[in-house]
């Protein structure tokens, strides 16, 4: 008898809770966004206590395949749809609404021990797609670069091969990682290593000063320099929803896209929206 | 105080229905492993119906040398998200046999090694502290074992042998063995320990002593079991997803070096079938990736299975 007391007493408090929530939103896709995510779910559940947000990851890819099935209210991801994808949603009857939440630029990772310092776009292109094999190519040590990348279904792989590889396929020697956190992490281990991922998650590995053309300045990523544009790889992050946001949903993004929003935002080494932008952003 | 044993009528309803009961638990495994069955050759079927699939994915298409660009050479190469979809399986399937042959060759002297001396020249104690030990091994999660390579055992092995890639077939296969190892040892040592004592005393009587009892008598008539040991270690190495997915790298080369990156069928499902949308190629040929999976780890278990019941039936038939 007492073990069932405990146990409807664990039951109840956890069933009301659901039954008091009013609100439910589900937030998948981008593993480049999902910490931010996850803290704007929390910071909003405080403040609103009647509302269960859940976050969850798995990639762009993953975040957009939900909201095509229906299975998340909003979809983050830090790429746009393909057009492949717009087409889909609408055979399945799909409005996909599209507001930029963030800014995020694309660093390049290298081993603290590598005397490499700067690349540019052609450089990087020549290394990522397997023309450029040794580093002494681009003015480094006489070894082999080891290639570290992310699943085909990340936004930041997509992204990357748009912009720098020209759509150009990765080398087949990429190894891929599951998260930029385990792409910085393979990178500092292996002196021999260059990585790409969010500028948000660098730990134990230096950034590559990246230029755009040969003529251009080389440019260490950073928030001012995203935020100004002299980073040159640098991309918004999009939260997607079927349909313009209403109810609950909409007064979330109006949140994160508010001051206190972007606050955390920048507090999360993400890139906050220049203030103009985020108020065009916002949900009318 | 003697209970009288009442048999009456609805005793035997109760029987009845408690039996069929019973039983169907029992079918419900079986029905569960047919619907899966069933369910994954479906979704993989259009590969060879469906003509929009079979522009990017027809079944040859999956298993030779394509032509994706004019004027490039014919190559096989797996890159399902790309401007021209690439969908050779020859990669992958490659990085699947490496890995597990890495391990099968990590695991079967240790395995069988641990088993002749636990079957044959341990104590009685040290035979209990032996078995259940190596069985812990088999209790070790998957992911864990992952863990351990991705960020101990890759730098290990590449400060001591210099590699050029971190994260290789020798890492996840090395790894893997881990895995395969308690099977291996299990089954390898049930097989020794069922010979009957009547063949080792024989032996002994002719004048052998206890290295030539183990390796000429009891080896030979233990190896079938040995054998299923090893088969269903294989079933096990080829169809184990967390540890490449985390240790191998995940590039699909072609090359014959176990130093170099593999990707296997596994962890490809595992790393591409949360984005796909359903219906789409790239689905249908995961779909058909799990299906050939499937299909091969359900033959070697059925041949390892087989070999077992076979020996039992011949070391009992033979002897007593």
């Amino acid at each position: 008898m007492k073990k069932l007391t405990m146990l409807v007493a664990l039951f109840v408090p956890a069933v009301a809770v659901m039954v008091m929530a009013e609100a439910k939103v589900t937030i998948k896709g981008s593993d480049t966004l999902v910490r931010l995510g996850q803290r704007w779910a929390e910071e909003y559940m405080k403040e609103n206590p009647g509302v269960v947000i859940q976050v969850s990851g798995g990639g762009s890819g993953t975040g957009i395949a939900a909201l095509l099935n229906g299975a998340t209210d909003v979809c983050e991801a830090s790429r746009d749809m393909k057009q492949k994808e717009y087409e889909l949603a609408e055979s399945k009857g799909i409005k996909p609404h599209r507001v930029s939440v963030a800014l995020d630029g694309i660093a390049v990772f290298l081993n603290e021990a590598n005397p490499v310092k700067e690349l540019s776009f052609a450089q990087l292109k020549g290394i990522y797609t397997g023309a450029i094999t040794n580093w002494k190519e681009v003015g480094g040590t006489d070894e082999r670069i080891i290639l570290y990348g992310r699943e085909n279904n990340s936004g930041t792989y997509t992204f990357f091969k748009d912009q720098l590889l020209d759509d150009e396929d990765y080398s087949e020697y990429t190894q891929t990682l599951p998260g930029t956190a385990a792409v910085v992490n393979a990178v500092s281990k292996d002196k021999n290593g260059i990585g790409y991922g969010g500028i948000a998650w660098a730990k134990g590995v230096k950034y590559a000063a990246v230029r755009k053309g040969d003529e251009d300045p080389a440019v260490l990523p950073s928030s001012d320099a995203v935020s100004n544009g002299s980073y040159p790889i640098s991309r918004d992050l999009y939260w997607f929803s079927n349909g313009t946001p209403d109810g609950e949903l909409k007064k979330l993004v109006n949140w994160a896209l508010s001051e206190a929003g972007q606050k955390v935002a920048a507090e999360m080494d993400y890139i906050p929206l220049p203030e103009k932008r985020a108020k065009e952003e916002m949900i009318k | 105080m003697i209970q009288k044993l009442k048999f009456k009528p609805k005793s035997r309803v109760r029987e009845f229905i408690g039996e069929k009961l019973i039983a169907l638990n029992a079918f419900a495994a079986l029905i569960a492993i047919l619907l899966i069955f069933a369910f994954v050759f479906k979704e993989a079927v259009p590969v060879f119906t469906d003509s929009y699939i079979q522009e990017d994915a027809s079944f040859d298409k999956l298993i030779f040398q394509q032509e994706y660009y004019e004027g490039r050479p014919a190559k096989w190469s797996w890159q399902p998200n790309s401007e021209a979809p690439k969908y050779s399986l020859y990669p992958l399937f490659l990085g699947t046999l490496k890995a597990a042959l890495i391990a099968m060759l990590f695991a079967i002297p240790l395995g069988v090694g641990a088993a002749i001396y636990a079957s044959e020249f341990a104590s009685r104690r040290l035979r209990e502290i032996i078995k259940p030990a190596i069985e812990t091994l088999a209790a070790i999660p998957s992911v864990v074992l992952g863990f351990f390579a991705l960020m101990i055992l890759a730098t290990v092995l590449q400060e001591t042998l210099g590699l050029t890639f971190r994260l290789n077939a020798l890492n996840a296969g090395i790894a893997l063995g881990l895995a395969v190892i308690p099977i291996v040892f299990t089954v390898a040592e049930d097989a020794m320990t069922s010979v009957p004592r009547s063949l080792r005393d024989a032996a002994t009587a002719l004048g052998a002593n206890p290295w030539q009892v183990s390796l000429t008598t009891v080896l030979p008539a233990a190896m079938p079991g040995i054998a299923a040991g090893v088969v269903l270690g294989f079933g096990r190495a080829v169809g184990e997803t967390m540890i490449v997915l985390m240790a191998s790298g995940n590039a699909a080369i072609i090359s014959a070096s176990f130093l170099d990156s593999v990707r296997t069928f596994s962890a490809t499902i595992a790393a591409e079938l949360a984005e796909v949308v359903f219906g789409s190629t790239h689905y249908t040929v995961l779909f058909m990736i799990g299906s050939l999976l499937f299909v091969f780890t359900f033959l070697i278990n059925l041949g390892g299975d087989v070999i077992l019941a076979r020996l039992k039936e011949r070391l009992q038939g033979r002897i007593g």
